[in-house]
């Protein structure tokens, strides 16, 4: 029985997207109902394995299902398995759950794009493969999940290709995605020489007699894969230009399950992180510097998606950080990823349902005052604002607060940082609010904010419910700790303060940020940003000059050494890839002109190659 | 004086007496009737009324690689592993592998060449060849619809050639092949009916560098033959192992030798080649060139190198690591600017060269203890087969892009073809991101066998370089996908010719092999594991 759930569960919504890809305009009219019933029956099907899985004992709960050998060769043999266990059937709830209401949600915000078949083909595309990524037992079939997952990021992020700006995101994402990807193949290859094998169960068994070396070694390719897929610095830039893509992508994919993936994979490796403390130490720095860096991102976009993004940023950073600790924070890290994923899915869609109301506007300077037109709206944001800022008892307070905790308990500076960034998170998200909801109003006349229809509203509530309710995961008992540590093991950390003084000392650092937000966003905002601004203010405008950084690290060496600077795609990509695009279009430019066309240049080349031929063939032997 | 003379003479003679050579006909029979049909074809040729002439030609092709096709299939089925020949050529597992994929290429090759529904009822090769381009001749022969279908038997002789080169275990046996199927190639290459100048202008480089190669090569193998005393490739390993002494010679044949079929595989720095022929060869033929040319040559570099100088591996394999990473860096690099299709295609053929070349280098081998996974050999014939299918597929698709002046190549005329042709566009598209190593496509499942073979055999900064090369690589594949999905359709965009079922089939096939081969590879590598290694 479990078995057919579980491959049932992947093949679902990879059907329904086929059916929809492929049966193009035919299936116009009821493609988005059946997409959003495909990702319904998942998620039936994740709850009834979760309900099995319940009435097991915890040794006994993770179960893997052979689907069929993939191929094999001599000793080599790779199967497609997927793997249920404690840890894969939360996010499995937590993909199909949020997946579909976002689905139902996205009936209503996509009903006037003609092409609305063809997104939810997109999103059930994701879904499979995000199901995929977290099922699979083997980090090649990790792999596979984690390239079709970014290819219908990709997709997804382009879809409204008409807009230029939107083509280049994609663009920008696939390419710093395939970055990342570097690490995660490098990884694969690694573990074959060393395991025979990527399965997670050899792997984790020859973990433990590998060397220490190798170890580091592994764990620095595995966070070079996290880094980009879950757009931590250095590999960040993406995130914030991804949010061209229509607001329930963003919600699901750029906030609650995608991006979260790079956590999932450092959890799942924990065995090698195990034998190895730089990486695991490379992996707290990585999760401490995002989370600060995406906090003060926040504090200076006056969009309203780019001010979520770089607030995601932040959080999946507390995650990063929560996982490089250990046992102590593999749980808290898992438990702030899915109240993370309530909370955060909750905002983007609020955010959305902003935008609908206010005619796809998205710059914060030109609303103000909206609580009053959007009541829903409103109250269901102002959940998903006290659960990220972790005011008891929303869902943030818990998980957060235990980040936190252990933070401290590992290094005092850690802690530090981690505290500082709850208080810019408190800050920046009170300014998102203030300026979003109230104050007076600062739209144009034909502007006319509305309430959004019921399937969008509907999901929205849902969601702000779990924001609120999502800590009982963890206050019910410990539940999330006895669940998990069968796969991720849990240590209790030992902070330096009881936790009661902890509470009290993150919650006064909350209150703080928010009462200088609310001194600063009291008064009127002008409806244009202003251009005389601190230092800082700009710093955090540009992005921390993430771009800025690529171009002088990538894109001027590329110039100087190329001095012809060709630009690739005069369509205007800009940092990384253009960088990268200058060095490697200038190298071929160069390279190019020895293709003259002329027989005798070519014939010189093969005699110049004839020789180097002989003459390393010599060398060799004679050195 | 006669007397004396006389026992000599008697003693002498018997050395000189002919002795009827051994010759396997059944497990040559492959190889007989793909000549075969190729003389038959060109008798045809001069008998035949003009009216049957295409139909008998492209029925004869057909089924001629057909039936070469299923004794091979039954060769295969039995085993069959010998030197036959009296040890001229080698009918092992990976001759036999390779013939079948050579056979199947081809055979959809012949498919893509008698397409006539295209260009108005004509099919993409010059009416008469002999008649000065632009010349009032050339307007006649096309009204009258005249056509060579003396590409057939030339493709008969390229194939048998390729096949002969695969399996080659005498270095003589080896040079004859190579010529055998170039002489068929560099004709094919001017014979394109658009753009004429430019193919003849790419025929007459590629003869003239063929030819120069050739001269390397040749050189190379008197030198081997001076140091061994003997042409045959397991004579020469036997020497390697017995003799001392004469080691420039010895180096300086191998590196001559290595020159030579380097050139046919398109390796850097003797790739120089390979994009002016691309683009000018007229595009069935280049396909036809980019996956069966590779293929044989492959082999055959393998074949010598492994079976006649293994010994010598440690001398030799620094110079193909080089050579493998320029080939990688150099054919992923400049592919970005590259401003025509053909042209990118070219470039990219040359990063798989190298990609390959890792395999090779590599040198995982079941024998030698170094792996227990898959072998070069098995990853190289894996990987020939994953990317020779797409290959011919996409250069099928650039056939049906065109303008009033045949094909439009030029990148800029591909833009918003998403939006006039999504199945064409998409197509391409998933053949780009195949070539590009997306998981789930044939790509990715090659290229994870090669890497996975070269890092077993110790060659893990080759990898390490051929990923970062990959990656590079997506970067113009995905260039290529914004600018048919992502920009504007221009108002003078070229047509979406409607393809007859020859070239149908073709990009189909080429569409299931990248799909199939992706999610389930199992099959064909398990075929190409059983094809062992190559006979001594």
């Amino acid at each position: 029985m479990s078995h057919e759930l579980t491959w049932l569960l992947v093949a679902i919504p990879a059907v329904s997207a086929a059916i929809l890809l492929i049966g193009g305009k035919a299936t116009n009219g009821w493609g988005h109902l059946l997409g959003t019933a495909a990702s319904l029956a998942s998620f039936v099907c994740g709850v009834l394995l979760f309900f099995q899985m319940q009435g097991k004992s915890g040794e006994e709960r993770s179960e893997t299902v052979r689907l069929f050998e993939w191929f094999s060769v001599g000793s080599i043999k790779v199967d497609v398995t997927l793997l249920v266990d404690q840890l894969s059937i939360l996010f499995v709830l937590l993909i199909t759950g949020v997946g579909s209401l976002i689905h139902i949600y996205s009936i209503g915000y996509m009903s006037h794009d003609p092409r609305r078949r063809r997104f939810f083909g997109y999103l059930n595309l994701f879904i499979a493969s995000m199901l995929l990524l977290v099922l699979a037992a083997d980090y090649l079939l990790v792999f596979v999940g984690w390239e079709g997952v970014g290819l219908a990021s990709y997709l997804l992020i382009g879809f409204w290709q008409h807009k230029h700006s939107a083509a280049t995101a994609a663009k920008k994402a696939f390419v710093v995605n395939r970055v990342g990807d570097i690490g995660l193949s490098l990884a694969v290859m690694s573990m074959w020489a060393l395991f025979g094998s990527s399965a997670f169960a050899s792997v984790n068994a020859g973990a433990q007699g590998m060397s220490k070396t190798w170890a580091t070694l592994l764990g620095l390719m595995l966070l070079l894969a996290a880094c980009g897929k879950s757009a931590q610095v250095p590999l960040q830039s993406w995130l914030l230009d991804a949010m061209e893509g229509p607001t329930p992508v963003s919600a699901l994919i750029h906030a609650a399950t995608m991006v979260t993936a790079g956590v999932y994979l450092v959890v799942r490796s924990h065995a090698i992180y195990a034998v190895t403390e730089s990486a695991s130490t490379a992996v707290v720095i990585v999760g401490t510097v995002t989370a600060l860096a995406g906090a003060i991102i926040g504090c200076a976009k006056d969009d309203i998606k780019k001010a979520l993004a770089g607030s995601t940023m932040s959080q999946i950073g507390y995650m990063m950080l929560a996982a490089g600790l250990g046992p102590v924070g593999y749980v808290f890290a898992i438990f702030h990823l899915l109240t993370h994923g309530f909370f955060k899915a909750n905002m983007f869609l609020g955010a959305g349902s902003v935008m609908h109301g206010m005619n796809d506007d998205v710059n914060m300077r030109h609303y103000g005052g909206l609580a009053k037109y959007m009541k829903v709206t409103f109250v269901t944001f102002a959940f998903g604002y006290l659960a990220i800022l972790g005011i008891p008892p929303f869902a943030g307070f818990f998980s957060k607060d235990k980040i936190i905790e252990a933070a401290f308990a590992d290094n005092i500076v850690i802690g530090l940082c981690a505290l500082l960034g709850a208080g810019i998170t408190a800050f920046y998200m009170t300014r998102v609010m203030l300026m979003t909801f109230f104050g007076e109003k600062r739209w144009e006349k034909d502007v006319h904010p509305h309430e959004s229809p019921a399937v969008m509203t509907v999901p929205l509530m849902i969601l702000a419910a779990l924001s609120l309710g999502g800590g009982a995961l963890y206050f019910a008992g410990h539940w999330i700790v006895d669940w998990l540590e069968p796969v991720v093991g849990h240590e209790e950390d030992h902070a330096p303060v009881s936790a009661l003084v902890m509470t009290l000392i993150t919650l006064a650092v909350v209150a703080v940020g928010i009462v200088i937000a609310v001194l600063l966003y009291r008064r009127d905002i002008p409806r244009e940003a202003p251009v005389r601004v601190s230092p800082v203010t700009t710093f955090a405008r540009r992005d921390l000059f993430g771009d800025a950084l690529n171009e002088a690290v990538l894109m001027r060496p590329g110039q100087y050494l190329t001095r012809t600077l060709v630009w690739l795609d005069n369509r205007g990509v800009d940092g990384l890839v253009n960088g990268l695009a200058a060095l490697f279009g200038g190298l071929s430019g160069r390279l190019r002109r020895f293709q003259t066309g002329f027989v005798r240049s070519y014939a010189l080349s093969m005699v110049f190659g004839a020789a180097f031929v002989v003459v390393a063939l010599l060398a060799v032997r004679l050195s | 004086m006669s007397a004396v003379l006389m026992p000599l003479v008697a003693q002498a003679l018997p050395l000189a007496d002919f002795v009827k050579p051994k010759i396997e006909y059944n497990e040559l029979a492959p190889l007989l009737v793909v000549f075969g049909a190729a003389c038959v074809g060109v008798v045809a040729e001069a008998f035949l009324p003009r009216a049957y002439r295409h139909l008998v030609q492209v029925a004869l092709a057909i089924v001629a690689l057909l039936a070469a096709g299923v004794l091979t299939g039954i060769l295969m089925h039995d085993k069959k592993s010998l030197v036959a020949a009296q040890g001229a050529i080698s009918v092992d597992g990976p001759a036999l592998f390779t013939w079948i994929i050579l056979l199947a290429l081809t055979l959809i090759s012949v498919l893509l060449f008698a397409e006539r529904s295209i260009d108005g009822g004509l099919s993409a090769f010059a009416g008469q060849a002999a008649a000065v381009p632009g010349s009032e001749a050339e307007r006649e022969g096309t009204a009258a619809k005249v056509e060579h279908s003396e590409i057939f038997p030339l493709t008969l002789f390229a194939v048998g050639g390729m096949m002969l080169f695969a399996s080659a275990n005498d270095l003589l046996v080896l040079f004859v092949a190579l010529e055998v199927f170039s002489l068929p190639l560099y004709l094919l290459c001017g014979l394109a009916r658009r753009r004429r100048l430019i193919s003849q202008e790419a025929a007459m480089k590629y003869f003239l560098l063929g030819a120069f190669a050739s001269a390397f090569l040749l050189y190379g193998i008197a030198l081997l033959y001076g140091y061994a005393g003997t042409m045959s490739l397991p004579g020469i390993a036997d020497a390697l192992a017995t003799k001392t002494g004469g080691d420039a010679i010895l180096l300086a044949g191998t590196g001559l030798i290595g020159v030579g079929l380097l050139f046919k595989v398109g390796a850097v720095p003797f790739h120089s080649w390979t994009p002016d022929v691309y683009q000018g060869a007229p595009t069935p033929i280049t396909g036809f060139m980019a996956a069966c040319t590779k293929i044989a040559a492959f082999i055959g570099l393998m074949r010598v190198f492994y079976v006649a100088l293994g010994g010598t591996r440690w001398d030799w394999a620094p110079m193909m690591w080089v050579v493998a990473i320029l080939t990688m860096v150099v054919g992923s690099i400049v592919a970005i600017t590259q401003t025509d299709v053909k042209r990118m295609l070219a470039y990219s053929s040359i990063a798989h060269a190298g990609f390959l070349l890792t395999a090779f280098v590599g040198l995982a081998q079941s024998g030698s203890g170094v792996t227990s996974g898959i072998t070069s050999t098995q990853a190289v014939l894996f990987y020939l087969v994953c990317y020779g299918f797409p290959t011919i597929g996409a250069f099928a698709l650039v056939t049906l892009v065109r303008d009033a002046g045949g094909e439009a190549t030029h990148l800029s005329r591909w833009a918003g073809l998403g939006k006039k042709s999504p199945l064409l566009a998409g197509i391409f598209a998933f053949f780009l991101l195949g070539f590009a190593g997306i998981p789930l496509t044939a790509g990715f499942t090659g290229k994870w066998a090669v890497f996975t073979a070269a890092w077993t055999g110790g060659a893990w900064p080759l990898v390490v370089v051929a990923v970062l090369c990959s990656l590079v690589a997506a970067f113009f594949y995905v260039r290529v996908i914004v600018l048919m999905f992502f920009s504007d359709l221009p108002a003078d965009s070229p047509d979406v010719a409607l393809p007859g079922w020859q070239t149908t089939t073709a990009v189909a096939l080429g569409l299931a092999a990248t799909v199939v081969l992706g999610l389930v590879p199992g099959p064909v590598l398990d075929l190409a594991s059983r094809a062992g290694e190559f006979i001594r």
